[in-house]
Parts: C-alpha cells; structure tokens; sequence
C-alpha cells in the first residue's frame, strides 16, 4: 500500500525531504513504519522523541495504516 | 467562543484582545511570547518557527475547547506564527476571557503550557555558528 509521508523539522533534515511517498506492506502499523525508518535513518534513533501523526491526529504504535494515509514524523514539538 | 489562527504575518496582541473582550468578561489573561536574544549564554540571531499546519490548527482548536470545558472561562484567542522572526518580535499570543480573573490565569497558563507539548510546531535557532532545532535531542 501506498502512503504519503510528510516530515518536519529536524526530521526533514534526516530524511531530506518534507514530503514523499512510501510502498509498505498491507497490516502495517505504525511501530512498523517506525522500525523501518529507523533501519533507513538510524539517526532518528538519536531523537529526545519521534512521535506520529496518521491524518493529522497523534496516532498510538499499534494503529494500523491504511492505503493513502497521510503520515507525519513528529520530533519533539518547541512551539510557543 | 475560540479564535484560533495560524499566521505568516506579525501578531497583533490587540486582535486576541478585541476577540476576548465582551460584556460578560471580568478578567482578561494575556500571554505573550517572544523571542529571546539568548540561549544559555549564547547569541540568538533569530528565530525559524514551522508548522504542520492542519494538526497544528486542529491541536490548538483542542486546547481551546479544553480550557472552556475545564475552567470557568468563555473567550479564548490562540494566534501563532511560522517563518522567520528576529529578537523581539512575538511567535505566539494567547488570551482568555473570563468572568472572574482567578479561571482566566489558569486557563492561560494551561494553554501555553499544554501548546508546548502537544500542536506540532518547531523553532530552530540560529546563532552566530550554526543552526538547532530546539528541544529535538535529549
């Protein structure tokens, strides 16, 4: 299945791109797609915390993604 | 009532103001945030704030609807901007418009604090050596 990736701000400079699309297998979750770019971008590891968002709504490890989820890398957040 | 607004521009305080301001009102809380010329003893040049910004409206819009359902507040005004601001100038005003004062000090401070961890925006500061974004390693 196909998904968007959307990546921002230290998280884009790791994986060099704010937007991208990504091919993972059907029943993934998110603690997948988590280990899978670890595995491509080891310094994600490095992290005070990697969170994800699944359409825009914080999403638990365990949620499964769907074909044309718009998944976003959320490093720690500094606003304010 | 919630205003909530995401903005390109310079922040206007008297806009979050206005929004809070009505006859029920008694007290008005107002926080407003700026950028800091330092960072542990070391030059700030300036300021880049981005955002995700659907999530970062939906999760302010949350904290809205949150402070009125836990505090005795009726008003609030979330305004943040992303992109470039040099020393001075101000990322985020937050106001809160209450009947009595003592809800709308509490509700502003839950605002702020719950907006630092919670709406997905990012500043990376820029000194005279280099660029970091802020909070992302322990």
């Amino acid at each position: 299945m196909k998904l968007t990736l959307l990546a921002f701000g230290i998280a884009k400079d790791i994986t060099g791109s704010r937007f991208s699309e990504i091919e993972l297998p059907e029943g993934n979750t998110v603690s997948d797609l988590r280990k899978m770019l670890a595995s491509r971008y080891p310094v994600l590891k490095e992290l005070a915390a990697l969170r994800f968002a699944v359409n825009s709504e914080y999403a638990q490890e365990s949620a499964i993604l769907k074909e044309g989820d718009e998944v976003a890398l959320i490093p720690p957040v500094s606003g304010g | 009532m919630i205003d909530i607004q995401l903005l390109h521009e310079k922040l206007d305080v008297s806009h979050c103001l206005e929004f809070v301001s009505a006859p029920g009102i008694g007290g008005i809380n107002i926080f407003v945030g700026t950028v800091r010329n330092q960072t542990k003893g070391k030059r700030v040049l300036r300021l880049e704030f981005e955002a995700y910004e659907p999530m970062a409206i939906a999760e302010m819009e949350k904290i809205g609807r949150r402070a009125i359902e836990q505090f005795d507040v009726q008003r609030l005004s979330i305004h943040h901007r992303v992109g470039t601001l040099e020393i001075g100038e101000i990322p985020v005003v937050i106001a809160v418009g209450a009947a009595h004062r003592e809800a709308a000090f509490k509700a502003c401070q839950f605002a702020i604090d719950t907006l630092k961890e919670t709406v997905p925006i990012w500043k990376k500061e820029t000194f005279e050596d280099g660029e970091v974004w802020v909070a992302a390693h322990p």
